[in-house]
């Protein structure tokens, strides 16, 4: 029997029931786009089918590092950057858990940008959410990685002689086989792309446009937007490399002269996931290793038994 | 002179093999009953540069490297830097014979290979072999090896060359060389082992003093190194995850662990940095898996932010940490004792940590144990500190030692039976971290139990795990997070992790921890048997520091000599700062050459702190106490 019987428990899943009961106020600004975050990622649990036990949702720090405290689920509030190495072990401990990481553009593509092209790189069985705003918010409106070069702010008085990051076609270059991008104003495109995102079987990362009301008034809303996979305009294949980057660096781009382009850039549901990959070589077990600790039949091994002949 | 002891180094470059073939000689020694010691010297570099292994073998148990050697067998660097009379690291072809005769004791013997050396390049060479009477047994032993198989299995024709001089039987060294060799290796070596040993025979006058020692253990003996214990220690105590990086010297133990965790069905992940390696082992354990991770110095830097995590969040983790001579990259393959402090106290805030400091390959088996168990059942980090001398030098440890119980209890965890009746907040959540929790430890439950559901956060939070701010609950959950301290002080005085020598009224202390503590023994054996009084405590438990036990102990000296191998005294300090007293007791004996401390240094220190003579010229500093 298992010791988690949450996992597994599919079916029947109300969005109301990964609202706190007590809801606490949301800290956010009016206005602001991780709203929609919540939103859209509470919508989306009905459709995954997974109940609020059975999900971990790591946070970095930041405002969208509070994400996890009004969403009911287990949450981690990690630390600035870490939220990937965190929740991807957790992950490999009990593969059964639906497993989830958000942050902020600084926390994920800057100080814990090491994480991210590892993670993906190692295509990790779970959902990256970066809440991008082109700005560090609750620090009050520094140049962010993701900033426009130009960008003016009270650490860039002459304005950030630094070209942004490109945050798709880096995470295609590293490794990630779920790759798309949306928007705090357009819900029901974002609630689709985080259900997509959460069944798929490797590393899913969305880069979630959320604007930023109060230190980032220059940029746009992120309106009006684009779905390159339902405009004519855009015509490739998601899940062809090549041309994912093309269209990535495309998107990339074009948001820094005003078009909001959005949608699935890169989808490879053929690559094994590492947790596949792992078990594959016999390097993680067939059994969720956190159960492990509550079987009473299991028999322990002894470095005595199984090691210490070799040094005799 | 007749040493009743072999002290037989073996010379060489790195990538020469001396590593493997030290290890088994040493084994062949300790499995024909002799007790055994390994010393090791090698530099930051994968092919050659002055490296040398010492192997100590005594009738009666050894834990200390010597004041000296007795026996050189000086091999070829095969990777010797060219030569050249002005370059400043010296002439590295001759180092395997020239930079270890200082430290050859009088009367020792020197076998050195003629393929590859010329004694008659180093400067008074026979002046000086004569002097010290040395016994001096050249034999090319590259062409011996080139005859027969390989010139690489010159190592071998040396060993047989030793065994001759020593009166050693060969029987076990080609037991062992059967055990790692397939065979169209071994024949070669067998051959060339017995060539060179019917060689050395035959042809030598033996005129020298020096054999290995008799011997008989009284039960089964296993060699091994403090990386091996520690890797046991947690594989017994229920680990089955580890994450690190490779940084010499902590490498070894997450060697061991990875090669061992798939057996057993665990899992080891090598890592981007440091920082991703102790956040992977707290997401481990936050799931429910005895977790670990670890480092030296540098890496465990970059743990810092991590481990403060783990401390805030309460999330138990077990870190490890091998400490080797700072600052920066310092000495990378030198052991040293200065990340003391480093350990104790980096990552911001009141740190909230348990950190173990064992001295034997017996210990660290313990304290692994202990930092799991203390981990997990009081929700914290918990640090093993050792050193590059502990981690990677082998002793004959009894096998019986390790013949103990896993503990794979995960400690304080709540079950779902159990949450169905456990107290949840307004919003739904598990109250996780309540203020009133026995011992201030509230079963924690995992992610995936239904009902479980609890929010954690490095930021200060409520008993729900939210996010909190407010003056009151901040002072509440502050004291029962440092609360549990005096449950674990009382806890860690059952394990007695203290270890003392000498006669329990002594006039004079000593005190040491980690890797000293051998060394430390012998030194005031030597100075009790040359009547002197002396005590010593080596003191493992670092945080929570065992405070009254060491004023006890400093109650009953005269004064205490604080024997460390760092530059500032830092266990000195950390004493004077738990103890708040006894400044004016207690003095320093320093060393940080990269060395460590040899027999003969602590007892001339002792003797300078007794009669305020200074130190004879070496490589120690002496520190009077307070006010002296």
């Amino acid at each position: 029997m298992s010791a988690f019987s949450a996992i597994g428990e599919r079916g029947e899943v109300e969005r109301e029931e990964f609202t706190p009961g007590m809801e606490p106020q949301p800290t956010w600004c009016p206005g602001c786009g991780d709203f929609g975050v919540l939103k859209a990622l509470k919508q989306a649990m009905p459709e995954v089918g997974r109940s609020p036990d059975e999900v971990l949702l790591c946070t970095g720090i930041g405002c969208s590092g509070k994400l996890n405290s009004y969403f009911e689920s287990y949450g981690f509030h990690t630390i600035h950057g870490r939220s990937l190495p965190i929740a991807r072990a957790a992950k490999l401990a009990n593969p059964g858990l639906e497993v989830v990481a958000a942050g902020g553009d600084g926390d994920g593509y800057g100080i814990g940008g090491n994480h991210f092209v590892h993670t993906a790189r190692e295509n990790h069985d779970m959902t990256y959410i970066v809440f991008n705003n082109e700005i560090f918010g609750l620090t009050k409106g520094q140049t962010s990685p993701t900033s426009p070069k130009g960008h003016k702010s009270k650490t860039q008085p002459h304005g950030s002689a630094k070209s942004p990051i490109q945050p798709l076609s880096l995470s295609l270059t590293s490794g990630a086989s779920y790759v798309a991008r949306t928007a705090a104003v357009n819900p029901n495109q974002a609630k689709e792309i985080i259900v997509e995102a959460m069944e798929h079987d490797g590393f899913a990362h969305i880069d979630f446009l959320t604007q930023c009301p109060t230190w980032n008034k220059d940029a746009r809303q992120y309106v009006p937007y684009i779905d390159v996979n339902e405009s004519d305009d855009y015509d490739f294949d998601t899940t062809d490399r090549s041309e994912a980057s093309e269209m990535m660096q495309k998107t990339e781009e074009a948001l820094y002269e005003g078009e909001v382009l959005t949608g699935r850039f890169y989808v490879d549901s053929d690559r094994p996931s590492y947790g596949q990959e792992k078990r594959a070589i016999g390097e993680m077990p067939e059994e969720p290793l956190a159960e492990r600790y509550f079987d009473e039949e299991y028999d322990w091994e002894r470095s005595h038994d199984l090691f210490l002949d070799k040094h005799k | 002179m007749t040493d009743d002891e072999l002290i037989w180094r073996i010379a060489g470059g790195s990538g020469d093999g001396i590593a493997s073939t030290s290890q088994n000689f040493a084994k062949a020694l300790m499995r024909s009953g002799r007790h055994v010691f390994t010393h090791r010297h090698y530099p930051s570099r994968i092919r050659g540069g002055h490296t040398y292994t010492e192997v100590r073998v005594s009738e009666t148990p050894v834990r200390a490297r010597g004041d000296g050697f007795n026996f050189l067998l000086a091999l070829g660097d095969s990777f010797a830097r060219n030569p050249s009379e002005n370059a400043y690291y010296g002439n590295e072809e001759l180092k395997p014979l020239e930079e270890n005769l200082d430290e050859l004791r009088e009367g020792g013997v020197i076998v050195y290979d003629t393929g590859l050396l010329d004694a008659s390049e180093i400067d008074d060479f026979e002046e000086r072999a004569e002097e010290n009477d040395w016994h001096v047994y050249p034999m090319d032993l590259r062409n011996m090896a080139r005859d027969f198989g390989r010139e690489v299995m010159r190592n071998t024709a040396g060993v047989g060359v030793t065994a001759a001089l020593t009166g050693m039987d060969l029987n076990h060294i080609e037991d062992l060389m059967g055990e790692a060799m397939p065979d169209e290796i071994l024949e070669p070596n067998v051959e060339i082992l017995h060539h060179a040993y019917e060689r050395a025979q035959e042809e030598f006058d033996h005129t020298h003093d020096v054999a290995v020692p008799g011997g008989e253990h009284d039960e089964e003996q296993a060699l091994l190194s403090g990386s091996d214990a520690i890797a046991y220690g947690a594989l017994d105590a229920g680990c089955r995850f580890i994450a690190g990086y490779p940084m010499t010297p902590w490498t070894e133990v997450f060697t061991i662990m990875s090669q061992n965790l798939p057996e057993v069905g665990g899992i080891s992940e090598q890592v981007e940095d440091e920082i991703a390696a102790a956040a992977l082992a707290i997401g481990a354990s936050h799931a429910g898996v005895k977790s670990m991770s670890g480092s030296s110095g540098g890496g465990f830097a970059l743990m810092s932010e991590p481990l403060g995590l783990a401390e805030m969040s309460e999330t138990p983790v077990v870190l490890v940490e091998a400490m080797r001579a700072g600052p920066s990259t310092g000495l990378p393959t030198k052991p040293e004792q200065a990340d003391l402090e480093h350990v104790l106290y980096t990552s911001q805030g009141d740190s909230t940590r348990v950190v173990l400091a064992p001295g034997t390959p017996e210990e660290a088996y313990d304290q692994t144990r202990q930092a799991f168990r203390l981990a997990y059942e009081y929700q914290l980090p918990a640090i093993v500190l050792y050193d590059q001398k502990l981690g990677g030098e082998m002793t004959n440890v009894p096998a019986s030692h390790f013949d103990r119980e896993p503990n794979p209890d995960p400690g304080s965890v709540i079950t779902e039976a159990e949450l169905e009746d456990a107290p949840h907040d307004a919003t739904g959540k598990y109250q996780r971290f309540q203020y009133d929790a026995e011992k201030g430890v509230t079963p924690r439950s995992l992610p995936g139990q239904k009902d479980g559901r609890f929010l954690v956060t490095g930021n200060e939070h409520h008993q729900s795990g939210h996010i909190d701010e407010d003056p009151e609950n901040r002072v509440l959950q502050m004291d029962r997070r440092l609360g549990k301290f005096d449950h674990i002080s009382a806890d860690l005085e059952e394990e007695d992790n203290q270890t003392y020598f000498g006669p329990e009224d002594a006039e004079y202390g000593m005190i040491t921890f980690g890797s000293q503590q051998g060394t430390v023994k012998e030194a005031v054996d030597r100075l009790n048997d040359d009547g002197h009084s002396v005590r010593a405590v080596s003191i493992s438990d670092m945080a929570p520091f065992p405070t009254a036990e060491l004023a006890e102990f400093l109650d009953g000296v005269e004064e205490a000599v604080v024997v460390e191998m760092n530059a500032s005294g830092q266990l000195r300090g950390l004493a004077q700062k738990e103890l708040g007293r006894y400044g004016e007791k207690m003095s320093s004996l320093l060393k940080y050459d990269g060395e460590p401390f040899r027999p003969d240094e602590v007892v001339e220190g002792f003797k300078a702190s007794i009669d305020g003579e200074d130190l004879p010229g070496q490589n120690t500093k002496y520190v009077p106490a307070a006010g002296d």
